[in-house]
């Protein structure tokens, strides 16, 4: 195809202004764009990973025409993801007749702050929410907040405040609601169909024009530093000051955002973010709803990508195991050749995977289970929400008219060098009656398929242990027990 | 808060005096993002950046360290070492001359500052500690203290015992003995705002320090100390912090002092911020324990006697690990008699971090001692733990001296331990709740519940005599505004507000009329640190003073211009009744200025009848106690050991509040912070001794879905400071910390259940997932097997 029109600016709109850069290095964050050069200084810095929220933001895109705003950590959001985004921050808030906006009043009515560096996190965070959902459940809050740590309040005061929004005014009545029109006109002006590139050397982004010209770019430069959500990509900036130019942010590419169901396969491209799957995803495969809402927090799950959690190749990534148990494949492409493989097939070892220099991850497609078999998957980490796996399993069975086992997948992130299947213990089910006695006998195949590592998450003994027993938790589920199965965090009545 | 609404001069009770609930000052700022720290100040031209530089070895000479690529890297201005230091290269707070701003020769833990860079950005002064060249001989480490003995292994500061009546010989007379040991995590603070301090150099030697600290007088002392200058060349001002919690009492000696050697030689401020690693990894946690104990008991549960060995991992320094593990003996008690009682500190020197305060200040490990050995008594004898608990309290308030002597040899002569439970098990229902527990674990295979309720006693004063004293500045303007200024530092706790409610009460005016400053050195000096919870009992009170002091002078000045009686003389809301007149509280300060009556003051306040004899064992360290109690209820999946915490209730003693709304917080967000020490806040060496858990990536701290289910807290109604504290309120920092052992224990007995209460769980802390796990398989496979 022939090279799109090349645009050396970096345009986006902060709160009411437009804002044009020329000057934009790879790795320039967005909160150190806020805080140094905009001395836009409500935003914290809480811990530059992505996890502590004290640097939450709102960023709208048009998603299919449509404006929507997210929650996103600032800390680990670079400037050349947000071409064509409004940035919203915490000095941009305030009530249709000026003064406090609703959730700030109600932050204060309800002693919602203590040392309140925090605070302005959770203030757009739950902005974010009201946006949304204007009168949230306390199930709705806590899942709005597991990407903000308040080291004071215990929490209470904060839900209580979120509790009580509603009553401080209507969504409608916003400001920013109001001008949701001309800003989806200003957002739209600005997609000008041209690829950004801008600054040379160790300094260089390239935002692509489209799916075709990230293609070839990466073609043709292909130790280039992929970016779609950042969550990772941020941790090697803000952590290990590793440089990343030149950085191609694909997060914004339409190209990749799609996401449907054909002939009972869900097709996911690979810059779909957590936050846009969960709506089919959960509804079409039901036990993916519970894992998704305990990847990270919400700011992640709204910047993070599917393509992302699979391509890095990570051995304790939430989606593949899951995927590969429900036998999910995998489009890469290469300028314009693609070829689809086995998800599994695609981890290879420790920090190799099969993918070749030029190509990309365009798009994972995961079958939905038949609703005559069963399928689950299982994390357990150190603290429920905002943590990363120690052993996550997945489950996926069919079973025989007769009750014996007809087939059986079941793949394990945490437990080894790359999201793996549990092969021996398949093959110690496979055929057998689903029965307990029958689980019993497969657990010592674990000791087959996995010698798990000790880490500070957890030990190698813990993993193994607590990986056997997700099988047994498994069998319980689906053999129709009355009794709980697992703790659950349920909404208070 | 500070705004300029005229005083309404009719009004029946002024806006925001004592025992109202105001919301915090600066609330309004904290929701706009305009409240200003640190970081967020506007930054002096020519700012410069520090990083400092860690060392890559848990315990080592430094054979070279070549700089020179440091040095090169772009934007850097200077690389300081050891020798940069123009005074004396320690900031050790306790003057045990152990801990060196920047390591000279030898590191002692991973991670310990080695040098500093300074450049024109922070990203160019960190990017430029990837070039250092640093060649070590590694020697030896030690960084558990499980791998140590108390009584032989290096300590880094003496060991204190604690001996009330002869404990070995009631332990072995006793019909029952038990013998155990707990081990017991330590936490990081997890301060939002991390460490920060900017310098300005001054004319002369002077300096001006911002530092986020909670003590401002050490970091001044600190800072001149390293510099080599008097203390009246250093200044340091601090209006808030983004979180303290302990970790700012000493903590930020290092980044201050670094600015300030910087700035004084380069001539230029200089800010040191580190990132969230840094500060994790080189700044100091709360103290780890391993606690070995002996009970000797009856059957019926009395117990006789108890020996207890705290042993701590301090780190390389003694820092403040003295009166820390001091402090954790002196809670050995908690709310028990223990009729004859041995205790004995060990603080072990290990290549780790130097551990320093943290809310509670070792008390809540002494605590968990405490509550340990309750427990081992309930389950030798199959009794609830809370039947144990109300046998061996201290005796009530009337019930003579028999049941009332702690193990240093005050009498507890406040206790309301008694009705407090009481309360509390009631308003939860305990009993009823415990059988419908045992009826649902009955029924349920996988998922198991467990509740327990636990009580707290906590001493409140330094136990260092001298830090409880306290000075304040009052001025009065000729408007009638008040400009209040203490020693105390605010790190949201809402200490501000408390004392300005105390001044406007005094005064008798509107709270919006007092205006609340940024702690100084300049205007108070050689205060303490806000800890210990006496940042209202010892500030309230001196600025109380100051305010009396200016309006006896109003008095006066009233009783001689308008010739009435002293007692005519009465400050009403906004106004002042002079005989049978009312006169604004602003005019008359107008009149009283055109008098030339002084209209500022200095406060001070020492709490009175403290002393400590610390090589007897022996004295009062504490003005009084506060008490408070938690029943928590959790549910624990057997098959992987994830725990939710169902319900918890807590009723809480914080005397005759101050503002009661600003205590609740306090009171919730102490007893999640506890509940997060105990279960999923896990610091984690590797086998090189390195820290693995320094982001919150690693080291988790609760959620808002981590807090109970249900959460009922309620300060009680009913008590009041025994002794005259100020307005008859309670300290109300750290009390509620430890109420988060009630989870702990709650998810013991869920534990339990799993072999019928018939083994004991011997469930360390942090009660991870995986302990809980483990606890759980040990009762699976001694129950079958016994």
């Amino acid at each position: 195809m022939a090279k799109p029109k090349v645009r050396t600016e970096l345009r986006f709109l902060l709160n009411g202004s437009d804002v044009t850069l020329q000057d934009v290095a790879a790795d320039e964050t967005l909160l150190d764009y806020l805080r140094l050069r905009r001395s836009l200084r409500g935003t914290k810095e809480g811990c530059a990973e992505g996890d502590c929220g004290a640097c939450t933001v709102l960023v709208g895109k048009l998603s299919g025409g449509k404006l929507v705003y997210e929650s996103v950590n600032a800390c680990i959001r670079f400037l050349g993801s947000l071409d064509g985004c409004h940035v919203v921050t915490v000095e941009h808030l305030r009530a249709d007749a000026g003064g406090l906006h609703p959730v700030q009043q109600a932050m204060v009515d309800f002693h919602g702050s203590q040392c309140g560096f925090c605070t302005p996190g959770f203030v757009m965070s739950l902005y974010g929410l009201w946006m949304r959902d204007p009168d949230p459940s306390v199930a709705a809050i806590e899942k709005a907040l597991q990407g903000n740590l308040c080291r004071c309040t215990g929490y209470e005061a904060i839900v209580r405040a979120a509790r009580a929004v509603s009553s401080y005014g209507a969504a409608k009545k916003d400001p920013l609601a109001a001008e949701r029109k001309s800003v989806t006109a200003r957002l739209a002006a600005l997609r000008d169909g041209k690829r950004v590139e801008i600054g040379a050397g160790k300094q260089r982004l390239i935002v692509p024009a489209s799916v075709d010209d990230f293609a070839s770019i990466l073609k043709k430069e292909p130790t280039a530093t992929v970016v779609a959500g950042s969550t990772d990509v941020g941790l090697w900036v803000t952590k290990h000051m590793r440089d990343i130019s030149p950085a191609v942010f694909i997060g914004g590419l339409d190209g990749l955002r799609a996401i449907a169901e054909e002939n009972g396969v869900i097709t996911i491209g690979a810059g779909v973010t957590y936050s846009e799957a969960f709506g089919l995803l959960a509804k079409r495969i039901p036990a993916l709803g519970p894992l998704f809402d305990r990847i990270g927090g919400e700011q992640v799950r709204n910047m993070g990508t599917i393509g992302g959690n699979i391509a890095n190749g990570s051995p304790i990534g939430d989606t593949p195991p899951p995927f590969i148990a429900l036998g999910a494949r995998l489009t890469l492409r290469r300028g314009s050749k693609r070829r689809t493989i086995a998800l599994e097939d695609f981890f290879v070892a420790y920090g190799k995977q099969d993918r070749r220099p030029g190509e990309f991850v365009e798009a994972v497609h995961v079958p939905v289970p038949a609703k005559s078999s069963r399928f689950a998957v299982h994390k357990v980490t150190k603290r429920r929400d905002e943590d990363i796996t120690a052993t996550l399993g997945a489950f996926f069975l069919t079973l025989a008219r007769d009750g014996t086992v007809a087939s059986v997948r079941i793949a394990y992130g945490g437990m080894a060098a790359t999201p793996k299947r549990a092969s021996a213990v398949e093959q110690a089910l496979l055929g057998k009656p689903w029965t307990e006695a029958t689980v019993d006998a497969a657990i010592a195949a674990y000791d087959l398929d996995f010698t798990p590592l000790t880490d500070m998450r957890a030990t190698a003994e813990y993993r193994s242990l607590a990986a056997k027993n997700l099988l047994r938790r498994f069998f319980a589920e689906t053999s129709g027990t009355k009794a709980p199965v697992t703790v659950t965090r349920q909404e208070a009545a | 808060m500070n705004k300029h609404a005229a005083p309404d001069l009719k009004a029946a009770h002024i806006k925001g005096g004592v025992a109202t609930d105001q919301r915090h000052d600066s609330a309004h700022k904290h929701v706009t993002g305009t409240a200003i720290y640190i970081d967020d100040m506007a930054e002096p031209q020519g700012l410069l950046h520090g990083c400092l530089g860690l060392a890559a070895v848990t315990h080592g000479s430094i054979r070279s360290m070549d700089l020179s690529a440091v040095r090169s890297a772009p934007g850097v201005v200077d690389v300081l070492t050891a020798k940069d230091v123009p005074g004396e290269n320690d900031i050790s707070p306790t003057g045990r001359h152990d801990e060196p701003v920047l390591a000279d020769g030898v590191v002692q833990f991973y991670g310990q500052p080695i040098y500093c860079v300074i450049a024109e950005t922070r990203e160019q002064a960190r990017r430029a500690t990837r070039f250092a060249k640093v060649e070590y001989d590694e020697m030896p480490f030690v960084v558990d203290v499980a791998d140590l003995d108390p009584l032989k292994d290096k300590l880094v500061t003496p060991p204190l015992t604690l001996k009330r009546g002869d404990a070995r010989t009631a332990i072995r007379k006793a019909p029952k003995r038990i013998k155990g040991r707990m081990r017991l995590g330590g936490q990081d603070h997890f301060y939002l705002e991390g460490q920060i301090a900017m310098a300005v150099p001054g004319e002369d030697h002077d300096v001006l320090v911002y530092c986020s600290t909670q003590h401002p007088s050490e970091v001044q002392h600190m800072v001149a100390h390293a510099l080599g200058v008097p203390n009246h060349a250093v200044t340091v001002e601090i209006r808030r912090m983004g979180g303290g919690f302990g970790g700012k009492e000493t903590q930020g000696n290092q980044f201050a002092a670094l600015a300030a050697i910087a700035a004084r030689k380069h001539r230029r401020a200089v800010k040191i911020r580190p990132d969230r690693d840094d500060d994790m990894t080189a700044t100091g946690k709360r103290h780890d324990f391993v606690i070995d104990y002996e009970v000797g008991f009856d059957g019926d549960g009395n117990i006789h006697g108890v020996d207890f060995m705290f042993a701590a991992r301090c780190g390389f320094s003694s820092d403040l690990s003295g009166p820390v593990t001091d402090r954790a003996l002196f809670h050995c008690d908690n709310t028990y008699f223990w009729p004859a009682v041995h205790a004995r500190s060990a603080p072990l020197y290990t290549n780790t971090v130097s551990n320093t305060a943290f809310r509670g200040f070792g008390g809540p490990q002494g605590m968990v001692g405490a509550e340990r050995v309750i427990e081992e008594v309930a389950f030798a004898l199959g009794k609830d733990p809370l039947d144990i608990r109300k046998l061996n309290f201290y005796g009530e308030i009337g019930d003579g001296k028999d049941r009332n002597v702690t193990p240093y040899h005050q009498p507890v002569e406040d206790n309301i331990i008694q009705r407090i439970v009481a309360e509390l098990e009631e308003s939860c229902q305990y009993a009823r709740r415990k059988r419908t527990i045992a009826a649902f674990n009955a029924n349920s295979r996988y998922v198991k519940r467990g509740i327990a309720l636990t009580p707290v006693k906590f001493g409140i004063s330094f136990t260092a005599t001298q830090y409880n004293q306290a000075g304040a500045l009052v001025h009065v303007y000729t408007d009638g505004s008040v400009h209040l200024n203490h020693g105390g530092t605010e790190m949201g706790q809402g200490l501000y507000l408390k004392v300005a409610q105390v001044v406007a009460e005094e005064f008798q005016i509107d709270l919006d009329q007092v205006k609340i400053t940024a702690t100084t050195t300049g205007k108070v000096p050689n205060t303490s640190a806000t800890a210990a919870s006496s940042g209202s009992d010892l500030n309230g009170m001196a600025a109380q003073n100051a305010a009396q002091q200016i309006k006896d002078r109003l008095i006066d000045f009233a009783v001689d211009k308008y010739q009435v009686p002293r007692d005519q003389v009465i400050f009403l809301p906004n106004r002042v009744r002079v005989g049978n007149q009312e006169i604004g509280f602003a005019d008359l300060v107008k009149q009283a200025y055109l008098a030339r009556i002084q209209l500022s003051a200095a406060g001070f306040y020492k709490t009175p009848k403290i002393h400590w004899n610390r090589d007897k064992g022996q004295g009062r360290p504490f003005y009084y106690f506060a008490y408070g109690a938690a029943c928590s209820e959790v549910s624990i999946d057997t098959l992987t050991g994830e725990y939710v915490v169902e319900r918890t209730d807590i009723l809480h003693d914080a005397g005759r509040s101050l503002n009661r709304a600003i205590d609740l917080g306090q009171v919730e967000g102490g007893f999640i912070q506890g509940m997060g020490w105990l279960t999923t806040e896990e610091l984690w060496w590797d086998a090189k001794g390195r820290l693995r858990t320094h982001a919150p990536s690693t080291y988790k701290i609760p959620l808002a879905s981590d807090r109970p289910k249900i959460f009922n807290v309620r300060l009680a109604e009913w008590p009041e400071a025994g002794e005259p504290t100020i307005h008859r309120s309670k300290a109300v920092g750290e009390p509620p910390f430890p109420l988060g052992i009630s989870v702990l224990h709650a998810l013991s007995d869920a534990v339990a259940s799993v072999a019928d209460h018939t083994i004991f769980p011997n469930l360390d802390a942090p009660a991870t997932p995986e302990r809980v796990l483990m606890a759980v398989e040990r009762m699976k496979t001694q129950f079958a097997g016994g």
